[in-house]
């Protein structure tokens, strides 16, 4: 008996874990299938796009400058010491390009946009909301999750962008008002060292991140059950789902590419 | 014609349909009524598809619903109509664009055609200028009307009730029973009807079926109902609290004393 349930357990366990991947997964192709089925609601996808890029810009904005600014601090002190502190500028450039660009601005939509989606999905669910539109002859994919996926697959490479820019222009502040290194020196040290691959694996990064964020969030507000209480478990799950696959999938990205650059 | 055919239905250890047969003819109303949690729900959601059977088959105009999928389901559901317990409008679209859904997203009717459509929809509910309001601005009774003008908007054959007098004061739950009748003989259409409100069932029901423990255990016209000999039937239409259904349960002991 005691045998039995301790065996079963874990194999209860693995089991719901791989058919919540599978379900992801599933989740995942359906989306790039419907993708490309008519009709194209391109009222909605606009919404959405308002919703997760033009709403997102003044907390991106803060998130993105106070990082620059504080990296700059932080590297000035050790910098001072060997007479570097032009390398300031390199630093914040590489750093925000390559990591916290796309990685801090993936957080921060997770939890700002990849919540809210889960949120209403979910309460779409448990108010049978999405039974009525099957009823009403429309896939809940198409019509909820296509719109959703695309903006944050559009948008979020773009708040990308936006965040190494307004982050260097943090570092520029700390370094030229603080630092008092020359104007023209920071913005040569700041684009001087900056590749193209350097941006594109930053996109290419924030590309996976906002396919992770659309699909976890929308498989956990259509698997919601419960009431007010589910809806509010599987936000909760949702972020921290989406928290820790970014952080993952940006380990697992950044090694791909250091071992390909070898 | 509606067959259900020996239907299973499970949800994790739970087995909510065990084997339940229905026949359901063209044109009647078929009440099916059952205490609350006992599958009455699920079976609709069988019969129009948005749920999968473990077995059985659901037979609606020779085909068999259970293995639809993709353009034919979609094609099927566009003759069904579904009003459901709390109503389930879309909350960011407005009461216009919730009763014209199905015509916006399916057919190349112009706006103003719509729009007309939607009015004649409400106006079969009873509500006028409505049109531009949101439904979170709407009172219960009128999420249910409107809910039930979204489901005859593209003039179904077939109408799906579930718990349609529940969360509404009396006076309201009568008018939605009026209606039911109404839309019943003005658009004449099958409906089929859950509910445990026993009312309701007599008033509108052309046959009613008692859902109990995954099967139809009874079914017939509401005089048939009325004049029962199933213990469990006669339990559940007079509300007694002692009886077969409630036999082994709690309050179905002295345990104060």
């Amino acid at each position: 008996m005691s045998f039995n349930k301790g065996f079963n357990e874990p194999i209860a366990k693995f089991k719901s874990l791989m058919r919540y991947i599978g379900g992801m997964v599933i989740l995942f192709i359906e989306t790039i299938f419907w993708i490309f089925i008519p009709p194209f609601r391109k009222r909605q996808m606009l919404d959405q796009m308002y919703k997760v890029g033009v709403s997102s810009l003044p907390i991106v904005f803060l998130t993105s400058m106070f990082t620059g600014m504080v990296l700059a601090l932080q590297s000035a002190h050790q910098m001072q010491r060997i007479s570097a502190q032009m390398y300031i500028a390199s630093l914040v450039a590489l750093s925000m390009v390559r990591e916290l660009g796309p990685v801090l601005t993936a957080l921060v939509v997770a939890g700002r946009v990849g919540a809210s989606i889960t949120a209403e999905l979910g309460t779409m669910k448990v108010t049978e909301q999405i039974d009525a539109l099957e009823t009403l002859a429309t896939n809940p994919i198409k019509y909820l999750v296509v719109p959703r996926f695309l903006a944050l697959v559009i948008m979020l490479p773009i708040l990308t962008i936006y965040a190494d820019f307004v982050g260097m222009f943090g570092g520029y502040i700390v370094g030229v008002f603080k630092l008092h290194i020359a104007s023209n020196m920071y913005l040569n040290m700041t684009f001087n060292p900056l590749g193209l691959k350097d941006l594109y694996t930053g996109l290419l990064k924030s590309v996976i991140f906002a396919i992770i964020i659309s699909i976890i969030s929308c498989y956990e507000g259509f698997r919601t059950s419960g009431g007010a209480e589910g809806v509010g478990r599987s936000t909760t799950l949702s972020v921290v789902t989406s928290f820790m696959l970014i952080i993952a999938a940006d380990c697992l990205i950044t090694a791909l590419f250091y071992f390909i650059g070898q | 014609m509606i067959d259900v055919i020996n239907l299973y239905k499970t949800f994790g250890d739970n087995q909510v349909l065990k084997g339940l047969n229905l026949s359901i003819g063209m044109g009647v109303t078929q009440v099916i009524i059952g205490c609350s949690g006992c599958g009455k729900s699920v079976l609709l959601k069988n019969i129009i598809g948005i749920l999968k059977p473990e077995t059985g088959q659901v037979i609606i105009d020779g085909q068999d619903v259970t293995k639809m999928a993709g353009n034919a389901l979609s094609a099927l559901r566009m003759t069904f109509g579904m009003l459901f317990q709390g109503s389930a409008l879309f909350d960011s679209l407005t009461v216009a664009e919730n009763v014209g859904f199905n015509l916006i997203e399916h057919t190349d009717l112009g706006s103003q055609t719509i729009a007309k459509r939607i009015k004649e929809a409400l106006s079969l509910v009873g509500l006028y200028g409505i049109e531009e309001l949101m439904p979170s601005e709407l009172s219960g009774g009128m999420r249910k009307r409107v809910g039930l003008a979204r489901a005859i908007a593209m003039r179904p054959k077939i109408i799906l009730y579930d718990e349609p007098t529940t969360g509404v004061d009396p006076i309201m739950a009568d008018a939605v029973n009026e209606l039911i009748i109404r839309l019943h003989d003005k658009l004449e259409v099958t409906s089929i009807v859950v509910t445990h409100d026993m009312v309701s069932a007599y008033k509108i029901g052309s046959r009613i079926a008692m859902l109990y423990d995954g099967k139809i255990i009874e079914e017939g016209s509401p005089d048939e109902i009325k004049n029962t000999n199933n213990l469990t039937v006669k339990q559940f239409i007079t509300g007694a609290a002692k009886g077969p259904i409630t036999e082994g349960e709690s309050f179905n002991h002295n345990v104060l004393v």
